[in-house]
C-alpha cells in the first residue's frame, strides 16, 4: 500500500507515509461505525491519496512557487488491479535500491520501506545506533528527492545492473544475520529471515534466474542454522555438523529453486554459489562430498565473478580434492599477491592446511594473526581452541 | 532539470600515455560523442586546458589570495565538462553514459560526475 500511495504522490516517501497513517486513522474512527468497505485496500489507497493532496495543496499555499511538489501523475487510477500493486512494490524495491544511494543508505531504506522494520529495530541488527540510522534514512529520502531519483521500474536495458544492486542489498542483509561486525552471536535470525522474505517477494515481482539463484543460495546456508552451532554456541565446522540437523524442508526447496535457475541458462554468480551450495547440501556425510565438482563450480564462478574472496574458497575445495600440499600454495599465492591479508578467515584456512601438514610453526603464526582479525566471538573461541591444540603452541 | 556532468581524468598517466594509446582513445571517442549529441538532450559542452593552466582564489583575511594550479591537488581533475536537460537522475544516467569517459579510458582514470543542478542562469548568449 506504501508503495501505490509513494507512485499517487509523485515519489514522496514522506507524504506517502504520513498519508498512510492518516489513512489508518480515519478506517478505525469510519470502519467500526460504517462496516469494513468491500474492498478494504482500496478504500485505504484512495483515502490516503485525498489525505496526500490535501496536504500538498496546504502545504503549496504557503511554499514559495518553484518549490511546489510534481502533481499527481496521469495514471492515477489502478488502486485495485493487482499488477499495478506489484508494479509499484517493485518501483518501491528498485528506487530504495538505486547506485546513486550509498550501500548503507540503499540497505537502510529497503529495510524501513519494503520490510516496514522500524529504525529502532534496523539500528539493533546492524548494532548501529537508532540516531545514525534515522539520519541515514533521512538523507537517503533527500537525496531521491534533490538528485530526482523517480520512481520507477528501469528500463529493459538497464534492468540487468539495477536487479544486480537489488540482488546485492538483499545478501547483505542476509550475510550481516551470519557474521555481525563484531560481537557475541553467530547468527541473527531476524534479519536472515527478513532477507529471505526480500527474497521471495522478489521472485514473485520478478521470476529471473538470478533471483532464484539467490532465494537459493540463502535457503542452503538457513537450511544448516541449527547445525552451525553447539548448544553451547560453540562453532562447528560444515564437516562436522550433524547433518540430521540440517533442514531438509529448505534444502528440497533451494534446490528445486536452483535448477530452474540453471535450466534458464541466464544464470550468474549467486546461481553458481547456490550450486556449490547444493553440492554441500546433498551430501549425505561430509566424507561423500563431491569435492571434485565444487571445484569445477568454482572455476566457472572465478569467470563469472572474479575475486579474491572466490580465489580463496577455491583454494580451500582445491585442497580437499588435491591434497593440503596444493591448496596451500594456492593460498600463498593470493597472500604474495597482495590481497585478502586483512582478512581472517584466510589466515585461518591457512593455518589449517599448515596443521594438516604438520608445519606447526606456521600454523601457529597463522592461527594467531586470524585471532588478531577476528571480531566474532565463537569464531575467536574457535581459532584460539585450534591454536592450542598444536603441540607447543606457545612457542615463539 | 539540468544536470552538470564533470569528466574527470587521471592527469598523470594521461600525460604518459604513449602516443599509440591516445590516438587509439580517441579514435574510439568520435561516435560515442556523436551519440551524446544525438540525444537531443545536451545543452552545453567544454573541453579544459590542464590543470596547471588555472588559478585559484582563495578568501585570506579578508582579501583574495591567487595561487597557481587547481584548487585540489588531486589525482583526478576535471578535464571537460557538459550540461543535459533531463527528467530525473535515471535519464541523466542514461544520456551522461554516452560521453566516452564513462566506458572509455579507465586506464587513464576517466569517469563522469553527475550533479543535479538547482539553480540556473544563462547570461550572455556567447
Amino acid at each position: 500500500m506504501l508503495a501505490t500511495l509513494i507512485r499517487l504522490l509523485g515519489g514522496d516517501f514522506d507524504l506517502a507515509e504520513e498519508a498512510m497513517h492518516e489513512a489508518f486513522r480515519a478506517a478505525l474512527e469510519q470502519w467500526p461505525a460504517d462496516g469494513v468497505p468491500a474492498n478494504p485496500r482500496a478504500w485505504l489507497v484512495s483515502t490516503g491519496r485525498f489525505k496526500g493532496i490535501d496536504r500538498i495543496r496546504r502545504n503549496a499555499r504557503l511554499a514559495p512557487l518553484d518549490s511546489m511538489p510534481e502533481p499527481v501523475g496521469a495514471d492515477t487510477g489502478d488502486c485495485e488491479d493487482m499488477d499495478a500493486v506489484e508494479d509499484d512494490r517493485l518501483r518501491l524495491i528498485f528506487t530504495c535500491c538505486h547506485p546513486a544511494l550509498s550501500p548503507d543508505a540503499r540497505v537502510a531504506l529497503t529495510l524501513r520501506e519494503v520490510c516496514g522494520l522500524t529504525t529502532e529495530e534496523i539500528a539493533r541488527a546492524f548494532l548501529t545506533r537508532a540516531p545514525t540510522l534515522a539520519q541515514r534514512i533521512v538523507r537517503a529520502k533527500t537525496k531521491i528527492r534533490d538528485a530526482r531519483i523517480p520512481y520507477q521500474v528501469p528500463a529493459t536495458a538497464e534492468l540487468p545492473a539495477r536487479l544486480d544492486t537489488v540482488l546485492r542489498v538483499i545478501y547483505l542483509v542476509f550475510n550481516e544475520a551470519y557474521s555481525a561486525s563484531s560481537g557475541d552471536s553467530l547468527t541473527r535470525a531476524d534479519l536472515s529471515a527478513e532477507a529471505i522474505r526480500l527474497g521471495r517477494l522478489l521472485l514473485a515481482l520478478l521470476p529471473e534466474p538470478e533471483v532464484m539463484g539467490l532465494l537459493a543460495l540463502m535457503l542452503l546456508h538457513e537450511s544448516r542454522r541449527e547445525a552451525r552451532s553447539s548448544e553451547s554456541g560453540e562453532l562447528v565446522l560444515l564437516e562436522h555438523q550433524d547433518r540430521s540437523r540440517w533442514n531438509r524442508q529448505l534444502i528440497s526447496e533451494g534446490i528445486a529453486l536452483l535448477e530452474q535457475a540453471l535450466h534458464s541458462r541466464r544464470f550468474g554468480p549467486y546461481t553458481l554459489q547456490a550450486a556449490i551450495n547444493a553440492v554441500h547440501a546433498e551430501a549425505p556425510t561430509a566424507a561423500d562430498t563431491d569435492w571434485a565438482e565444487i571445484v569445477g563450480l568454482y572455476d566457472v564462478l572465478m569467470r563469472a565473478s572474479p575475486s579474491p574472496v572466490v580465489a580463496l574458497n577455491r583454494a580451500v575445495a582445491v585442497a580437499m580434492r588435491d591434497g593440503p600440499e596444493v591448496g596451500l600454495a594456492q593460498i600463498d599465492a593470493i597472500l604474495q599477491r597482495g590481497e585478502l591479508d586483512d582478512y581472517h578467515l584466510i589466515h585461518a584456512a591457512r593455518a589449517d592446511l599448515c596443521r594438516r601438514l604438520g608445519k606447526n610453526a606456521q600454523a601457529r603464526a597463522s592461527y594467531r594473526r586470524a585471532l588478531a582479525l577476528a571480531r566474532l566471538e565463537p569464531e575467536r573461541r574457535f581459532l584460539q581452541q585450534r591454536l592450542e591444540s598444536l603441540p607447543d603452541w606457545c612457542a615463539k | 532539470m539540468k544536470y552538470l556532468c564533470l569528466a574527470y581524468f587521471d592527469e598523470k598517466k594521461f600525460d604518459a600515455l604513449p602516443k599509440s594509446e591516445l590516438d587509439a582513445l580517441v579514435s574510439q571517442c568520435h561516435s560515442h560523442d556523436q551519440e551524446l549529441r544525438d540525444s537531443g538532450q545536451l545543452e552545453l559542452v567544454a573541453s579544459l586546458a590542464g590543470s596547471s593552466a588555472s588559478a585559484s582564489l582563495r578568501p585570506v583575511q579578508g582579501a583574495t589570495s591567487v595561487t597557481d594550479g587547481p584548487f585540489a591537488e588531486t589525482r583526478e581533475q576535471v578535464g571537460a565538462f557538459f550540461i543535459i536537460e533531463a527528467r530525473d537522475l535515471n535519464d541523466a544516467i542514461r544520456v551522461a553514459s554516452r560521453h566516452p569517459a564513462a566506458s572509455l579510458g579507465e586506464q587513464v582514470g576517466w569517469g563522469i560526475e553527475v550533479r543535479p543542478v538547482e539553480f540556473y542562469q544563462r547570461l550572455s548568449a556567447g
